[in-house]
């Protein structure tokens, strides 16, 4: 429906924030998915995201792979560059943009074939490298576009209208941990409540921070029996805590009582405050994060929050020691060592 | 038999065994005669594996400065008892053989026509006093070097010199050489005197020439033209590229008050993460590139596809090797020029590079950068084994300070300010090349959607016919641009009017070089013409049809060029006569000639007989 232009008319008390832009101002084109789908709620937490951090729109760089999640970058932030590149390709496409120019934020948006089949090599490495992105995967265990083939995260024994899938399914959140990404998150984009904040607390993580968000399809994939439908995730949602973002400007004062709330600053000085819905979890602990997954999926839970946060980590430029300023604003000079040099070089090879 | 007797042309071959530590004894060989000023070219022999395998080494030493490959031996170093009876007979009638005679061989190993030369090598190194087993393997090879100064008459301060070259600051590494040297030298001097006949006499051929491999000069050219993203995945025979960028940026490109890094290199998981990454750069800005070879092209093919349709630059090194499949890993072809020419689904075409030498590569590397970004497409650079993995004698590398970086045409911040009309896909200048902007440009202006399906002049997605057949005719204007900004293909006419011609490119170079001054000598003339790029210039065409009969030399089974110069030029081709040598040895100027002869005689006949 990408003919319907968007009115640019709006309130005028429409709230604004610390850059004086309202969420009108982080909208992208109108949506041509489904009505209903959930990837649409996840494209509107993210407006709400980075409209209540005050991000410059401009400075957001948005990478994607290819189908319905992937197209969703058009729907927010019309004022980002934006680049739908080939199925499950978008890490490895990101991690070159992130190299280029160390200064924007780099938001992956990808889908459960995306990143679980095709891509799942892409997906591995780009954990492993600590890229610093958020890399979302929405994930509604199905191929849309393609009309409604299970995914490689489709649960065993969940059935289609012509299939029943035998495989088991991948679970990212898993992998995301073993492979060694920092900050490891699952959310429902039917809960912005918990969404919204579980994104502002990722753009402000340095590193790979990875969300699977359970996004379900209409469709394809809301049909009863499976596991990545609105009425089983708002069933069988486990969420571990709750998460307030807290700006490194805005004054911090802990009112919780202790055992209740788990603080933890990150690098760029903000403060995330987690509120313990369940007692025994700590998010600092791979491990337990680990085991606590693997228990809870055994008894038919969907474990949301924010499952594993390491603040100290470091990104792939601390590790390849890239120069602070862009490597795509260095020119001949910065570059070219000249034929004084040349001349050197020449002689070493006589 | 008369042995044969040779001063500065000749071939020596080293048969050794891989992992035994012959290759810096070797190349150690070719450098004291290079030093001796006469020219030398070298090629190694490998298979694809570590410890082991035969692994041969071969010097065409030239006084005439011819640097492809000769073809026959005329000194075997034979330390390799795998391969003795074909390194045996592959010697040319009167050649030497130089064995270990440590242990006594029997007379049936040898042949009645060639000359022995036994060295104790094995006795020798075992007679080096505080050595333990593995240095005296090492030293083996060292004292063959010795021994073959003594043969061939090298100046003994020459050896001396690079062995200190060699081993700079490691006095007592030096001293245990030059004692190997010397056991090896003595020995032969007192055994074996006067029975060798070849010999190397100082000539002031070399000039300022300089001994480089063409991985190596093509990433300082990558250093040089501005690459700061590197993203590879090992392949041979591409990996020395990107480990050589990595070597050469370490030393050139360390920031040296933060000790910060100016470029970012990464091995990614696979081939196509690599192309992946180089793409997801050249989007933002940076100047990145990929080295790779066939295997790694077949795997690249969907982001070539990505890269064409979405004009994002890209360079790619492919230093060919023989195909197809995993073919011969370790050995030379020319067989993926249509592979990369067309790579990728739909109507693709893409811009090549043929350089000639590793100078050349160096050169074609920084311009590769500037086309990728002119022209917003990816560039190949296509190189082959034979370039890049060995050290070539050619002019020193060159560049002109007052050289600017051509970063095509990106619209700025301030041209976006002042309202200038952007649309990323619209062809402003009529070269068919449009403005592109880098993400984070402008806070309101100037932002667009890349993606790999079609669209209008403005990035937004259409399928609407007319629309993808616009942008598409778009694209072929910009190759029309290509072709008239890519390098010029390089023509050089015969001393008289010549009814032939031949065309050929890339490391066909130094045996093409050889074989006109052999066909010269036979009165044969023949017009060249270098080929150094794809698109073809009209030069190609002009060049065929002003010859009754072109001879297309490649190095691939398929006439590669030869089919696309038919389809690109329209050219009739029975104009063409296709040369190909494609048995994963460089191509010799023995070869080239004597294929011409034939035929040039061949159709000189016919007309007679007419």
């Amino acid at each position: 429906m990408t003919y319907i232009a968007k009115p640019k008319l709006h309130h005028k008390d429409i709230p604004t924030n610390a850059l004086g832009f309202t969420h009108r101002d982080y909208e992208g084109r109108i949506s041509t998915l489904c009505a209903g789908c959930g990837h649409d709620s996840i494209s509107a937490a993210l407006i709400q995201a980075c409209f209540e951090l005050s991000i410059e729109p401009h400075r957001v760089a948005k990478l994607s792979g290819i189908g319905c999640s992937s197209k969703t970058p058009d729907y927010f932030l019309g004022q980002s560059h934006g680049f739908n590149s080939v199925h499950g390709r978008m890490p490895s496409v990101l991690t070159g943009a992130n190299l280029a120019n160390r200064d924007l934020i780099y938001l992956g948006v990808s889908g459960d074939g995306d990143s679980a089949s095709i891509g799942i090599g892409q997906f591995a490495h780009a954990m492993r490298r600590g890229v610093n992105m958020v890399y979302i995967c929405e994930n509604n265990g199905v191929y849309g576009l393609t009309k409604g083939q299970f995914s490689a995260t489709a649960d065993k024994g969940s059935k289609s209208k012509t299939a029943v899938n035998h495989d088991a399914p991948i679970d990212l959140v898993s992998m995301a941990l073993v492979l060694g990404a920092s900050f490891v998150a699952r959310s429902f984009s039917g809960d912005k409540k918990q969404l919204v904040p579980l994104l502002k607390a990722a753009l402000s993580h340095r590193g790979v921070a990875v969300l699977d968000v359970i996004s379900p399809c209409v469709q394809f994939n809301n049909n009863p029996q499976s596991t990545k439908s609105y009425d089983f995730v708002r069933a069988h949602n486990e969420a571990v805590n709750r998460i307030d973002v807290i700006e490194a400007k805005a004054e911090i004062t802990v009112d919780y009582a202790p055992g209740e709330v788990v603080t933890v600053r990150q690098h760029d000085g903000s403060l995330l405050k987690l509120s313990k819905l369940q007692a025994d979890y700590d998010p600092r602990d791979r491990g337990k994060a680990m085991a606590y997954l693997q228990e809870h999926h055994a008894r038919g839970e969907v474990v949301t929050g924010l499952l594993y946060l390491d603040p100290e980590a470091e990104d792939l430029h601390a590790a390849l020691g890239t120069t602070k300023r862009p490597l795509n604003t260095l020119g001949v000079r910065e570059l070219c060592p000249g034929s004084k040099m040349l001349a050197a070089i020449n002689d070493s090879y006589r | 038999m008369t042995p044969l007797a040779s001063v500065n042309d000749f071939v020596v071959k080293f048969a050794n065994v891989n992992g035994s530590g012959s290759a810096s004894a070797n190349e150690l060989f070719a450098r004291c005669i290079l030093r001796m000023g006469v020219p030398v070219a070298s090629r190694n022999i490998f298979p694809s594996n570590i410890q082991g395998l035969p692994t041969w080494y071969e010097v065409r030493v030239s006084g005439e400065g011819w640097l492809g490959r000769r073809g026959g031996v005329d000194l075997m170093v034979a330390l390799n008892p795998q391969t003795w009876d074909r390194d045996v007979a592959e010697l040319e009638p009167g050649g030497y053989l130089l064995y270990d005679s440590t242990k006594p061989m029997p007379p049936s190993k040898f042949r009645d026509d060639i000359v022995v030369l036994g060295v104790p090598f094995t006795a020798l190194s075992n007679s080096l006093e505080g050595t333990i087993p593995r240095e005296r393997q090492l030293l083996k090879n060292v004292i063959y070097l010795g021994a073959l100064s003594a043969l061939l008459g090298f100046e003994p301060d020459v050896v001396e010199s690079l062995i200190g070259k060699q081993f700079k600051g490691k006095d007592k590494l030096i001293a245990l050489n030059m004692k190997a040297i010397a056991l090896g030298h003595d020995y032969a001097a007192k055994h074996l005197a006067g029975a060798c006949a070849l010999k190397v006499v100082r000539s002031d051929k070399v000039g300022d020439r300089i001994f480089i491999g063409g991985n190596d000069a093509a990433a300082l050219g990558a250093v040089y033209g501005g690459a700061t993203v590197c993203a590879w995945y090992p392949i041979t025979p591409s990996t020395s590229l990107a480990e050589a960028f990595m070597r050469h940026c370490k030393s050139l490109r360390v920031d040296k008050e933060s000790g910060e890094n100016k470029f970012a290199i990464i091995q990614a998981e696979d081939e196509i993460a690599a192309i992946g990454t180089v793409i997801g750069a050249g989007w933002n800005g940076a100047r990145s590139f990929t080295a790779t070879s066939g295997p790694g092209i077949s795997l690249m093919q969907e982001f070539f596809g990505l890269a064409y349709f979405a004009e994002i630059p890209a360079v790619v090194f492919d230093i060919q090797r023989g195909g197809p499949s995993t073919g011969m890993p370790t050995r030379t072809q020319q067989s993926d020029i249509m592979l990369a020419a067309y790579a990728s689904h739909g109507d693709t075409k893409h811009v090549l590079l043929f350089p000639e030498d590793p100078r050349e590569s160096f050169e074609l590397a920084a311009v590769a950068f500037d086309l990728a970004e002119r022209l917003q497409t990816p560039v190949f650079v296509m190189m082959d084994l034979d370039i890049g993995m060995n050290d070539w004698l050619c002019q020193p590398l060159a560049w002109d300070d007052s050289r600017q970086y051509d970063r095509g045409k990106i619209m700025t911040a301030d041209e976006l300010e002042a309202g200038r009309d952007f649309g990323r896909y619209l062809d402003v200048d009529g070269d068919g090349i449009p403005y592109r902007t880098l993400p984070g440009v402008h806070p309101t202006r100037g932002a667009y959607f890349t993606r790999g399906t079609s669209r209008d002049r403005y990035a937004r997605y259409s399928e609407e016919g007319a629309v993808y057949v616009d942008n598409m005719q778009r694209l072929l204007r910009k190759f029309g641009t290509a072709a008239t900004l890519v390098p010029a293909p390089v023509r050089r006419n015969a001393a008289e009017t010549a009814r032939f011609g031949a065309i050929y490119y890339g490391s066909t170079s130094p045996a093409m070089d050889e074989a006109l001054a052999r066909l010269k000598e036979q009165g044969l003339h023949l017009d060249t013409l270098r080929v150094r790029a794809f698109p073809f210039s009209d030069a190609v065409s002009d060049f065929i049809h002003a010859h009754e009969q072109v001879f297309v030399i490649e190095q691939n089974r398929d006439a590669q060029l030869l089919k696309m110069i038919v389809n690109e030029c329209a050219i009739d081709p029975a104009r063409l006569i296709a040369l190909l040598h494609y048995d994963g040895t460089p191509i010799t100027a023995r070869f080239i000639a004597n294929a011409v002869a034939e035929r040039m005689t061949l159709l000189g006949r016919k007309e007679a007989a007419e």
